[in-house]
């Protein structure tokens, strides 16, 4: 059986149709008021000129991890480009110069392009060498090229803006400036 | 044009109360001063690039990403780029959005085809753009291989800022294109062919 849904009168104003109209009006003509005289009241966010905040824990761009002396942590072990869904990581080894390490990576390239930001590579790395928490979102360029980035590149990241108390910074453990790590590898 | 020139400094020697009129002083600062010079191509670039009527090949999840665009919050209106129409015939710029198969190769072609010039091309995502993870027997490796690209976009899916990255750097491709110069190219060839 069908079920008879009552429809409800109109009354008179909606009849005459144009004070419904005007109604409506002065809904978009609030909406466009506020717009123009209070545009700070709006849900957008003018990107270029204010940067969006992206959570530190956001898998963006990689960048490799520098060990006190200046060299990459990573020693060439292709655990991240093995575990990489995409082969968009190519490592080649070379020996280390330092004689407690035994390898480390001449040519360190990652395509961002393939890249899909799964973040498997910086799980994989069993020296911490990889991370992918440069918060670096706008990747775009005209040609496949451009996105190819090498050692230089993925080294050159500095977290400038983490306080020395942060775990990201360059003092604490594991950064480029912590004491203890300097005493360690014998650099002043 | 260059006796008006040299005329509007004696003009300035005159006393304020002899002085001609405000018209005819116009008149004799010549033409320089009247109109408004520009480079077309500089117009015609302005206008294309803030114009600029998207046609949307969303296949896969950064087609999901480009609602986030075209939403309020990051609001492509701002870039004059809000007008979607998804009628190759009246669009200007084709953002290719997700996984190209070798079976929809063709489709993205015709489309492509179907559009006016001048027309640019976005290849959003790892997918479009090299066939990301998908290395298998129907993923095309790149739509780069079937249609030009003007601007790649790195993510799986990117953000609408990478969007909006790859947008201004169209833009700037836009302005720096020459209409007069294509213009030109386009009138040569059909003299070689006719």
């Amino acid at each position: 059986m069908a079920r008879t849904v009552p429809r409800p009168e109109m009354t008179l104003a909606e009849k005459a149709y144009v004070p419904e109209i005007v109604k409506g009006l002065k809904v978009t003509m609030g909406h466009f008021l506020r717009g123009l005289f209070t545009p700070e009241t709006l849900p957008v966010q003018s990107y270029p000129e204010t940067p969006s905040v992206i959570p530190r824990n956001y898998r963006a761009k990689h960048r490799l991890m520098k060990r006190p002396d200046g060299e990459p942590r990573c020693v060439a072990c292709m655990m991240c480009s093995t575990a990489c869904p995409a082969n968009c990581i190519t490592i080649q080894a070379g020996e280390s110069a330092d004689d407690r390490i035994e390898k480390k990576p001449v040519k360190f390239e990652i395509d961002l392009l393939v890249c899909v930001f799964c973040g498997l590579c910086a799980e994989a790395c069993p020296v911490d060498a990889i991370r992918m928490d440069t918060r670096i979102v706008a990747l775009a360029a005209d040609s496949r090229e451009k996105f190819k980035v090498g050692l230089k590149d993925l080294m050159s990241w500095e977290p400038k803006d983490y306080p020395d108390n942060d775990t990201q910074s360059q003092k604490a453990p594991g950064g480029l400036l912590n004491a203890e790590a300097k005493k360690q590898w014998g650099i002043s | 044009m260059g006796e008006g020139a040299k005329a509007a400094p004696q003009t300035t020697s005159i006393p304020l109360t002899q002085q001609p009129p405000v018209a005819a002083l116009h008149q004799d600062a010549g033409l320089n001063q009247s109109m408004v010079t520009t480079s077309i191509d500089a117009l015609i670039g302005w206008g294309r690039k803030n114009s600029l009527w998207p046609f949307t090949f969303g296949t896969a999840c950064c087609a999901i990403e480009f609602m986030a665009l075209a939403a309020s919050k990051y609001d492509l209106a701002r870039f004059g780029a809000e007008f979607m129409r998804f009628s190759p015939r009246q669009s200007d710029l084709l953002i290719v959005a997700g996984t190209i198969t070798y079976k929809q190769a063709p489709i993205l072609r015709r489309i492509w085809e179907q559009m006016m010039e001048p027309r640019w091309v976005i290849s959003v995502g790892a997918c479009a753009s090299t066939g990301g993870f998908y290395d298998c027997y129907c993923t095309l490796p790149g739509i780069d291989e079937i249609v030009p690209v003007d601007v790649y976009i790195a993510g799986c899916p990117p953000r609408p800022e990478a969007y909006i990255e790859a947008l201004l750097q169209l833009q700037d491709k836009i302005q720096d294109s020459s209409y007069m110069k294509d213009r030109a190219a386009a009138n040569h060839q059909r003299i070689q062919v006719g």
